[in-house]
């Protein structure tokens, strides 16, 4: 049988879903993964063409809020709770490779 | 566009251009739009991310983001909002609510005061991200800084980002296109539209080719932070993407920065390395669906936009609509005015000039009564005081917001003198200084000066400049 | 002590007619708490303190003859996934340990003005991924009716506090069956109103599309009390539907007479046979107290656990980006900002929920969105318009609500896939955002509760609390 995902397609993945996995790791994620994924064959054996995908439960539209000021958070309360905090700001180490 | 690139060679530009939306509060949440104020103060479960926090979508935020959308002629759609995920600090749910397939406004245009038509490609709401400060390291530059601090305010406020097609040839109509968007975003009232603080910002697309060939690659432009950089910033990727095509090296796509200090481009990142955003509909959020009703509600609020008035202004002036004159006055909002000069029976030419000098301090609706500068037009017209003499009287009217230019007139003993008069003057002068009047006689321009002088003194500066040069220039022959 | 009512009900009608006091009632309760959780680790934290105070008010109010509310002196659990204001909510994750949200959930803010009582905040499956309630960084909740057996998931906490007595009523939350199935296994009445009832807002995401908040209780009568307080339109949620809330309890009281009741005949097999008996009994019973039962067919129902495993692990990679060290929570530290995210996920996380996370990104990233996530999309479609058919002939559908009755603890956490197995028959109807409720209806295997599973169209509720109170009525008269 071929695994529909690969041990480098688990790998990726992880590094894009930010989860540092081990490599040992990779092997037992990848053979699970694969096991779910497999079952998805039942689905590629239908004719979705026509089926419009559905995106919501419930029909809703112009679900809006007028333009009016609510409370603001207590920003010590909310640093307070921070792993890092420094002059009234969140504290992270240094931003590297990532750039925007 | 001249020597930039060589004959037969184009440069080819689209612009992002970002805008902040100026609402009283977030696009998803009611903590306050407000820059400027201490970091993370403006923050709620919505902008935090905190779990469980749901997004609700501010009316004002559509209403302005359809503005825009009717300004720049778009086609206003039913639309969906997407999440755009990557991690990064400043960006709380690690998903920026975008739009994506189905933006509000699409299919548009701008025309420049050139002529020339620019394609409006999207125009689509979103929300900003925080601010991260970098500490340490040099210059509180990103790499080599120890750590960096987050500040939340900016978070969650309405953007519209507006995609131009790639119709821009040079960057004076780069320039131009910012501009004239920037006039249109005051005028309408979306945005307050500050580069320098960043509620507007600009993302510039460029890439070179020879004419006839299709596009070349093309790198994003990012840190463009005014009009005058922006401008730089394409010329000098333009020509840096010629230079390497020309020896012999191929262009990657990739997102460089400007750094306007040194007047260059850096690269930030390759295409490679970019994220994958994994766009997927918010699951949080319906469709927005505005309704024709809905539409012409807000195409009511929709001002005459800056290109109408400044035709409207010239027209109604005289004035070259390509002109600064006419462009100033738009700009300042002072157009209304001017023609209200006219509508009380003033000489509305001379309004425009009035107001144009009279008015740089106060970049609104001035508050002085129309009617009084109506009726200095009209003296100055009529030679009952020289322009000079206006100028004084003007000056007076607004520091005193206001006045009776006429009585003003005469309580500075400004009369006129009517032409005979000055031609007595002018002999004077020229007995005066015979030699200067050789010299002016002899096609030394700058003579005539002297003589100008020498008749204003006599006149006790009573008589019209424009009279005494006619005389002078008559007398040579 | 003051004999105190077994029911939510009974307990506001004591409260309210001073009966017993809202004090004695909590006590009571906390004195459960103390004597049974040490077995069932149903809680994550017993809110004590918080709950004397509230019950202290809701005294005073009734000694001063002031207005209280429907709910007054009812002592509730919460499941620990809802935020409540300087309480700490953990979603059962070492990531959120210690975290106590500056804000409260509407359903919480609903609650207290209801007089309600909050006692603790009960364990769940890490992020309500799960169906056992083992996938807890707090250790796994016991079902108090056999403690060598899970209570089902991923609400297992709430379910089994609510059979154990230490709560008479409890908020589960139900992605993909997290409320009915441990319901089921604890003998509990559990429901999943319709998708947008009951507001999400401070409910901690898992998949968006999918959550919804409901009870459980001991009887059809409290779950109704519960679900009209809760349920009702909420501006801070966009998905939570405007339209007002029926009778709920009438409902329950009503009968069934007239009603058609749908029996899916292509239904997928995997029950276990003592389940299948209660359902037919259950179709039985309904038919003789005047309901009509009509077949109908589900044809699409084979592809729903397909879909929903790809579009709930879609939707919860995106909200569980969130957990970063950044602003809240846990965080290891690291050199860069990078290294931090992957190193504080990876030691915050537990095995399922990441392997959800690497699901849901696989079938989101490029060149997979069309051939998964696209066409999970479509499969619910499907099962919604095989839905909207069914309805159009009977006015619910019953089935199952969980295969099996409760199953041993490791019986299934190394295998996915069979885990996954145990919501086949509740996963539909998250689909589709419909309500369900499970009712306790005879015993299966083990001489363990079986659940029967009600399901009715969007907002249906009504129909679906008739059918519920029946079954109730005939379960208690066999
Ligand atoms: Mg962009
Ligand atoms: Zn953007």
């Amino acid at each position: 049988m071929t695994f529909p995902i690969s041990a480098e397609d688990v790998a990726k993945v992880a590094r894009l879903a930010r989860l540092d996995i081990a490599d040992s790791d990779i092997t037992h994620f990848t053979e699970q993964l694969a096991k779910v994924m497999d079952h998805f064959r039942d689905v590629d054996a239908l004719d979705l063409s026509a089926v419009q995908p559905m995106t919501q439960p419930y029909p809703l539209v112009n679900v809006l809020r007028a333009d009016e000021e609510q409370p603001c958070l207590d920003r010590d309360e909310v640093l307070a709770a921070a792993p890092a905090a420094e002059d009234g700001r969140f504290r992270v180490p240094p931003i590297i490779g990532l750039v925007e | 566009m001249s020597t930039l690139l060589p004959e037969g060679w184009e440069l080819i530009c689209g612009l992002e251009v970002h805008v902040e939306l100026a609402t009283k509060t977030k696009l998803f949440s009611g903590s306050p739009n407000r820059f400027g104020d201490e970091p993370n103060t403006n923050i709620d479960p919505v902008t935090l991310g905190l779990p469980g926090a749901l997004p609700v979508l501010n009316e004002q935020a559509v209403e302005l983001a359809m503005r825009i959308g009717l300004a720049l002629n778009c086609t206003i759609q039913p639309c969906t909002f997407h999440r755009k995920n990557y991690f990064y600090p400043d960006m709380p749910k690690a998903y920026q609510i975008s739009q994506y397939d189905q933006p509000l406004n699409i299919d548009g245009f701008l025309d420049l005061p050139s002529g020339v038509r620019i394609g409006v490609e999207r125009a689509h709401l979103e929300e900003d991200t925080g601010k991260s400060t970098h500490i340490g390291g040099a210059t509180g530059r990103i790499h080599g800084s120890e750590y960096s601090l987050i500040d939340f305010n900016r978070a969650g406020v309405p953007l519209v980002e507006i995609v131009s097609r790639p119709d821009i040839r040079s960057a004076e109509d780069a320039r131009q296109y910012v501009a004239e968007l920037r006039a249109i975003l005051l005028a309408i009232g979306a945005s307050d539209a500050k580069m320098e603080e960043g509620s507007m910002r600009c993302d510039a697309n460029v890439s070179v080719h020879r004419v006839g060939t299709p596009f070349g690659t093309r790198c994003e432009i990012k840190n463009v932070n005014s009009i005058r950089a922006l401008g730089r910033a394409i010329e000098y990727e333009a020509r840096r993407q010629y230079d390497v095509i020309d020896s012999g090296g191929t262009i990657r796509q990739e997102t460089r920065h400007w750094d306007d200090a040194e007047g260059r481009t850096h690269t930030l990142r390759t295409k490679e390395d970019a994220d994958d955003y994994r766009y997927f509909l918010e699951p949080d959020l319906v469709p927005l669906v505005p309704s024709d009703e809905w539409i012409s509600r807000v195409r009511a609020n929709v001002p005459m936009l800056p290109a109408a008035r400044r035709t409207r202004l010239a027209d109604a002036t005289g004035a070259d609509v390509q002109g600064e004159a006419v462009s100033v006055i738009v700009e300042r909002g002072q157009d209304d005015y001017v023609l209200s000069v006219g509508e009380v029976g003033g000489d509305v030419a001379r309004g425009l000039v009035y107001v144009q000098q009279a008015f740089s301090e106060e970049p609104s609706t001035p508050r002085i009564p129309a009617k009084d500068i109506a009726a200095l037009t009209l003296m100055e017209r009529d030679s009952k005081v020289t322009s000079t003499q206006a100028k004084t009287v003007l000056a007076d009217i607004v520091a005193n917001g206001g006045g009776d230019p006429a009585a003003i007139a005469a309580a500075k003993g400004f009369e006129a003198i009517d032409t005979s008069e000055v031609e007595g003057f002018v002999d004077q002068a020229i007995a005066a200084d015979p030699d200067a009047w050789a010299k002016f006689c002899n096609g030394e321009q700058k003579a005539m000066g002297a003589l100008v002088g020498l008749v204003m003194k006599a006149s006790k500066g009573k008589a019209d400049g424009k009279v005494v040069t006619a005389i002078l220039n008559s007398r040579r022959g | 002590m003051a004999n105190i009512p077994a029911t939510a009900a009974g307990i506001a009608d004591a409260v309210q007619s001073k009966e017993v006091s809202a004090t004695e009632v909590v006590e009571h309760h906390l004195n459960v708490i103390a004597q049974r959780d040490g077995d069932i680790n149903a809680f994550n934290l017993v809110t004590s303190e918080h709950a004397r105070a509230a019950a202290l008010r809701i005294d005073n109010a009734i000694a001063s003859g002031a207005a209280v509310g429907p709910l007054a002196g009812v002592p509730i659990a919460i499941k620990d996934n809802m935020c409540t204001r300087g309480i700490p909510t953990t979603c059962s994750s070492h990531i959120l340990e210690g975290w106590k949200p500056p804000y409260d959930a509407t359903v919480i803010t609903t609650l207290g003005a209801a007089g309600a009582v909050m006692v603790g905040k009960t364990n769940l499956d890490e992020f309500a991924m799960g169906s056992s309630t083992e996938n807890s960084a707090f250790g796994p909740t016991r079902n108090p009716l056999d403690t060598s057996r899970v209570p089902g998931g991923s609400s297992g906490g709430s379910a089994a506090a609510v059979a154990a007595g230490l709560a008479p009523v409890s908020l589960g939350s139900d992605t993909g069956g997290s409320i009915r199935q441990p319901a089921a296994l604890c003998g509990v009445v559990g429901v999943k109103p319709t998708y947008g009832r009951v507001s999400r807002y401070g409910l901690v995401a898992f998949a968006s599309s999918l959550d919804q908040i409901g009870p459980f209780a001991t009887t059809v009568d409290d779950a109704a009390l519960i679900t009209e307080v809760i349920a009702g339109h909420d501006p801070k949620d966009s998905t939570s539907i405007p339209q007002p809330v029926p009778s709920l309890r009438a409902a329950a009281r009503e009968g069934v007479q007239g009603m058609r009741i749908g029996r899916v005949t292509d239904l997928p097999e995997g029950a276990e046979p003592e389940v299948a008996a209660r359902l037919n009994e259950a179709f039985a019973a309904l038919e003789s107290v005047g309901a009509r039962i009509v077949d109908v067919t589900l044809p699409s129902l084979s592809y729903a656990l397909t879909a929903y495993y790809l579009i709930a692990p879609a939707e919860a990679s995106s909200n569980l980006a969130r957990y970063d060290g950044v602003r809240y929570g846990m965080r290891t530290s690291a050199a860069d900002t990078n290294a931090m995210y992957g190193a504080t996920r990876a030691a915050g996380f537990g095995d399922e929920v990441k392997r959800r996370i690497m699901l849901g990104t696989y079938a989101l990233s490029a060149g997979y969105y069309d051939a998964y996530y696209g066409k999970a999309l479509k499969v619910r479609r499907l099962i919604s318009d095989d839905f909207d058919r069914a309805y159009a002939q009977a006015d619910v559908v019953l089935m199952p609500t969980s295969p099996m009755v409760a199953f041993p603890f490791g019986d299934k956490v190394d295998d996915p896939m069979s885990m996954y197995l145990c919501d086949i028959y509740t996963i539909p109807t998250n689909l589709a955002g419909h309500p369900a409720m499970s009712v306790p209806f005879g015993t299966g295997a083990h001489g363990l509760p079986v659940g029967v599973q009600v399901l009715a169209p969007a907002l249906g509720e009504v129909a679906m609390f008739r059918v519920g109170g029946a079954l109730e009525a005939a379960g208690a008269a066999r």
